[in-house]
């Protein structure tokens, strides 16, 4: 209820501005529902978001399941933890521009080249957040999962995994956001179609209603999985815990 | 091997194990500690908080292979083993807890574990749900369900108010005789180890070694009240005369 009177409040405050501001830099938003209905209608619109939906989803599984291996593995691992943190901390610090202008210059201005790219972007987060799950571990349940003679599969199940479930839970919700953020410049980039394709089109154009018609759908979208997939998700992982609505 | 099962007594022998202090010195906890248990029996371990008695457990029990020393185990030596704190999976139910540790026992068998230890209405319960007493009952179910050739029992009683801490050791005491499982128990209070053992063992402050070993002739059931005052007492002037 609160969610929805402020997003009221934010769309009337856009309606206020684009009533005071030239229409070319602000378009109110009856002007931007209009063109996304005919976007709609082209079909354009529909392909664009599947398409950039398609590289979210490929670079965060991506990021998610290599970062989730690297960083249980450094947690566990003091070896592996201190030969593989100079290189996290490196990539870290790594512009996402300068990554995915390498990646495009290495591999070509590929589909397979975008999406590591996005995915080495997301990639050091995923490893520190999930690195700070194994290392918080509980050590007596695993000294109880020793003497109970648990097999490699149970203890990844019913030990491991839900001890990491709210790590996981905080990379996978800071990591699509940033993935799709950064999808949409890899398109820009060096792509021929995707959200963030049109949105370049509509920048040379100075076409600000095809602009905010192809970003508020997306932002629209994201905010779809994160409150039907990935909050259920959440909620549904810590049913055991006492007060959790 | 013996059918009688002389053969499959658990024989422990530590020179010595060491701790080492966040400090880096080393702290001797256990020094020249040997004791034996014929299978099918119960023994207890009584001696002063910090004396070691966890340590040897988690030794026994192969937790912590860094000593100087031999133990040998029952035959199979499939273990169960109740911590001094109940360790259940929070984000696993009653029934879920015990099924995941002893994966071969049938839900009749399961069902029948809970009904014995009073816990069937808590079976789909999660640990967090449940009071310490509880907890600690559902921990003794989960180290019964796998069946062990050896059961270790760490402290199980402490922290409960009487009434229950009778109730508990009653139904292990019951449990002993009905399913002859060689049983180690640790307990700082010796009526209760007098109460649940065949054996008893002494032992001295940290670093622990054995002071006294006492054979209970009439164990549980059939100890009368005053034999085991009797015992308690012979105990108390064995702990005397060793310090
Ligand atoms: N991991 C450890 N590192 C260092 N010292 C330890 C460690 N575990 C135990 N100790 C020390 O070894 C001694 C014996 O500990 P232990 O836990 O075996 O005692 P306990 O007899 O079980 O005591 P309580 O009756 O209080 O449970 C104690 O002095 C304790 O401080
Ligand atoms: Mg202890």
């Amino acid at each position: 209820m609160i969610r929805v009177a402020s997003l009221a409040a934010l769309l009337a405050l856009w309606q206020i501005g684009a009533v005071f501001s030239d229409p070319r830099r602000l378009p109110g938003p009856l002007a931007v529902f209009e063109t996304i209905l005919a976007e709609a209608a082209s079909g354009a619109l529909f392909s664009n978001l599947a398409i950039t939906l398609a590289r979210v989803a490929a670079s965060f599984a991506l990021a998610m399941s290599l970062g989730t291996a690297i960083g249980y593995l450094m947690g566990r691992n003091r070896l592996a933890d201190r030969l593989l943190d100079p290189w996290l901390v490196a990539l870290l610090n790594l512009p996402a521009l300068v990554v995915i202008v390498l990646a495009y210059v290495w591999a070509g201005l590929t589909e397979i080249a975008a999406i590591s790219a996005v995915a080495l972007n997301k990639l050091p987060n995923a490893v520190v957040v999930i690195r700070e799950g194994a290392r918080a571990l509980d050590p007596q349940l695993q000294e109880m999962a020793e003497a109970f003679r648990f097999p490699p599969g149970a203890r990844m199940r019913h030990l491991v995994l839900p001890q990491l479930a709210p790590y996981l839970a905080a990379a996978t919700r800071s990591g699509l956001s940033l993935v799709w953020k950064v999808v949409l410049v890899v398109e820009l980039l060096g792509r021929s179609n995707g959200v963030g394709f049109e949105i370049n089109m509509a920048f040379q154009l100075f076409d600000m209603k095809l602009l905010l018609a192809y970003a508020l759908p997306f932002v629209a979208l994201m905010l779809g999985v994160e409150t039907l997939l990935v909050q259920p998700l959440e909620r549904y992982v810590a049913r055991w815990r006492r007060g959790v609505a | 091997m013996s059918p009688a099962g002389g053969a499959a007594s658990l024989n422990v022998a530590i020179a010595h194990k060491d701790h080492l202090r966040a400090s880096g010195e080393p702290l001797r906890a256990l020094e020249d500690l040997r004791l034996t248990l014929p299978a099918g029996q119960a023994g207890a371990v009584v001696g002063p908080s910090g004396c070691g008695k966890t340590t040897l457990l988690r030794l026994i029990a192969g937790l912590d292979r860094d000593y100087v020393g031999h133990i040998a185990l029952p035959a199979h030596g499939r273990l169960g083993m109740v911590f001094q704190e109940p360790r259940l999976l929070p984000w696993r139910s009653v029934a879920d807890n015990i099924a995941i540790a002893a994966p071969e026992a049938s839900s009749p068998e399961i069902a029948a574990l809970l009904d014995d230890l009073a816990l069937t209405e808590h079976a789909t319960h999660f640990p967090g749900e449940l009071s310490l007493g509880l907890a600690r009952r559902a921990a003794l179910a989960r180290a019964l369900a796998v069946k062990p050739d050896l059961l270790l029992l760490d402290e199980p009683l402490v922290s409960l108010d009487a009434a229950l801490a009778r109730g508990l050791r009653d139904k292990i005491a019951a449990l002993i005789d009905e399913k002859r499982i060689t049983t180690l128990i640790v307990t700082h209070d010796l009526a209760e180890a007098i109460a649940l053992a065949d054996r008893v063992f002494l032992l001295s402050p940290r670093p622990a070694r054995i002071v006294a070993t006492l054979d209970i002739p009439a164990p549980r059931a059939r100890l009368t009240k005053a034999s085991g005052l009797a015992l308690e007492t012979q105990a108390r002037e064995a702990l005397l005369r060793s310090q």
